[in-house]
């Protein structure tokens, strides 16, 4: 009942101030419903309680895992190795090979002591001079994302082993695409 | 590496040897396949004293496997031969010769000079006509008479068909061993039959693709030996090799001109692969392509004028021809599949090169123009064809499929024909066949 008093009292005040610049009169303005409004709930301020359970214990570092900045901390965090995978005649990067290699390009600039050959690799079933420039562009592309992803490049270079160095001997899709891949050879030869 | 230089004259005419090929009933068409090999008999060569006799035997033998391995003769068994020659400045007696069905005959002997010097002389009969065709004398070293042999089957093979023979040849190959995964490659040298292999380096670095100058001295090869592909050169005379160009790419895919004077390789930058030419006297370098995309297995024309390539600049691996400056680029491969490693053949009339399609490898042959296309030989992988000297014959890697793949270099001559796998000591691949040796 105060509700609708005070509301219609409201809605007199507006149409008074409009009656000043528009003449025409609002007969009715209060006939929709009001929806009740929620209760005021009032929200007591947090408890505070004693966490009970002990802090938690401090680990030595797992030993299953390697050690930062190593040649094998490389490998893990490139996912097992530090290699990537091509299609068939193909060297673009797929969107996993791109993952990987944007790990790698954290891992290299945050250990910036190390340099790396990118060595490109295809499968037997390529002639070998053709192999060897398919192999080069693995490398290339390889080795321009991890560029692109801020390492510097004069600390990346690139060798085509064309299909001379398979790490998989065997003759069927698995095989050959293992075969097909860039590799990221941490420091090796790094000076010649 | 020693020098096999050989002492060896010819004296080519050696008494009455007069008749004209005009003359003789034996025709060998070569430019057929020979599935009807031409009988021909070569007893023993004739000899006065112990040694000449053993280089009499051997020197036949060695006549014997050379014809046989060229499928365009069919070397008789002596133990058929009815006829025993005892002087071979006597014309032997055809009947014999003919109940036999021998078609040609060789009747040799050694003569030892001094302890340095043998004299290997051999007459070449047309047993149905029952002419000389040929009267041959060559001197050499007694060491040295399996070159001679080779010579002497030069001979035969000229005589009888009218084209150079290309026994007297070398091949230059990559020994294999090791398993697939850790495999060694070296590079070696052995003469075109298979004999008297050697290795031409010391170390272990892998080294691919040798070629041979058209000197047969040199060698220009691929090697990692600084860790990186790079093209080499190698003098097979004093061991001497040499680093061509150190350039901050891959260098790789290298053969000679036909003048032996410049080098068609390819060169990688940023990925790229490209073709340069090098002068081998200035060492300047002259770029050929510039696609983006891989351009690479250059091989010039034996005129020097043109060079064909690889590219894959269409979409996939096919065959361009160009001129020697790179102008006039032409695609001549428009088959099904891919093609690679293209060689121009000796001859100027012929292109060698690798096809792939359904996951098998073959060896093809096309008209510089690209007409004319056919098809070899098929495996799970045929690659690297190279030329005999007289552009009938190639030889080329063969690889086994799986785990325990073998590399192999086998033969095929230009009709497709006469398929062999050639001895080799170990597996072998990359072979390149030398010009008849100097």
């Amino acid at each position: 009942m105060t509700r609708k008093f005070i509301l219609a009292s409201f809605v007199g005040a507006s149409l008074m101030t409009a009656c000043a610049s528009q003449p025409d009169p609002v007969e009715e303005v209060v006939e929709a419903p009001i929806a009740a409004p929620e209760p005021v709930t009032q929200t007591p301020p947090p408890r505070v309680v004693q966490d009970t359970t002990p802090p938690p214990v401090v680990l030595p570092p797992d030993p299953n895992l390697p050690i930062p900045g190593t040649a094998d901390d490389f490998a893990y965090q490139s996912g097992g190795e530090p290699r990537v995978f091509f299609a068939y005649n193909r060297y673009e990067l797929t969107n996993e090979a791109r993952d990987v290699l944007r790990r790698q390009a954290n891992w290299l600039q945050i250990y910036s002591e190390y340099t790396a050959v990118i060595e490109g690799h295809a499968d037997e079933r390529g002639t070998r001079e053709y192999n060897l420039a398919l192999a080069e562009r693995r490398a290339d592309s390889v080795r321009a994302f991890l560029v692109s992803q801020g390492v510097t490049p004069n600390r990346l270079r690139t060798v085509s082993y064309g299909k001379e160095r398979p790490i998989d001997p065997r003759s069927n899709e698995e095989g050959w695409a293992r075969n097909r891949n860039g590799f990221t050879n941490l420091n090796s030869s790094s000076s010649s | 590496m020693k020098a096999v230089i050989a002492v060896l004259s010819a004296v080519i005419g050696w008494l009455m040897l007069t008749v004209s090929s005009a003359q003789a009933q034996i025709e060998i068409d070569i430019t057929k396949g020979n599935l009807d090999p031409t009988p021909i008999a070569v007893p023993d060569f004739i000899g006065t004293d112990a040694q000449s006799r053993q280089i009499g035997r051997d020197v036949a033998e060695v006549i014997r496997a050379d014809l046989e391995r060229s499928g365009l003769f069919k070397s008789l068994d002596p133990a058929s031969f009815l006829e025993t020659q005892t002087n071979i400045d006597y014309e032997p007696t055809f009947a014999d010769w003919r109940i036999i069905r021998a078609e040609a005959l060789v009747s040799g002997r050694i003569v030892t000079d001094s302890p340095t010097r043998v004299r290997v002389e051999f007459r070449l009969w047309d047993v149905f006509a029952g002419k000389q065709l040929a009267g041959i004398r060559f001197a050499t070293t007694p060491q040295n008479w399996r070159r001679s042999a080779h010579k002497a089957s030069d001979a035969i093979y000229k005589a009888l068909t009218g084209e150079d023979g290309y026994f007297d040849s070398r091949i230059v190959y990559i020994d294999e061993s090791g398993p697939k995964t850790n495999r060694k490659k070296r590079l070696a040298i052995m003469d075109q039959d298979g004999h008297s292999p050697q290795y031409l380096l010391a170390g272990s670095d892998l080294v691919l693709t040798p070629r041979f100058s058209p000197n047969s001295q040199k060698i220009t090869y691929m090697s990692y030996e600084n860790n990186r592909p790079q093209v080499y050169q190698l003098e097979i005379e004093t061991g001497r090799r040499e680093l061509l160009g150190d350039f901050p790419g891959m260098t790789f895919a290298p053969r000679f001109s036909p003048d032996g004077n410049k080098l068609i390789m390819s060169m990688s930058r940023r990925g790229n692969s490209d073709l340069y030419v090098m002068d081998l006297r200035s060492r300047s370098t002259n770029r050929l392509t510039t696609d983006p995309a891989i351009d690479v297995s250059g091989s010039f024309s034996p005129d020097g004028r043109k060079v064909v390539f690889n590219s894959d600049r269409g979409g996939s691996p096919q065959l361009y021809v160009m001129n020697a400056d790179g102008t006039g680029i032409k695609r001549i491969s428009f088959g099904k599949g891919r093609y690679n490693a293209p060689v121009w053949s000796p001859r100027g009339d012929k292109i060698a090169f690798v096809k792939s399609q359904g996951g098998k490898f073959s060896i093809g042959v096309m008209n510089p123009d690209g007409s004319g296309e056919r098809q070899l030989t098929e495996s799970y992988m045929d690659e690297g064809p190279t030329w005999s000297p007289n552009g009938r014959v190639i030889i080329f890697s063969r690889s086994t499929r799986g785990r325990n793949a073998k590399a192999e270099i086998w033969s095929v001559d230009l009709t497709g024909q006469n398929l062999r796998k050639m001895p080799t000591p170990g597996q072998a691949s990359d072979p390149a066949w030398s010009p008849i040796l100097p």
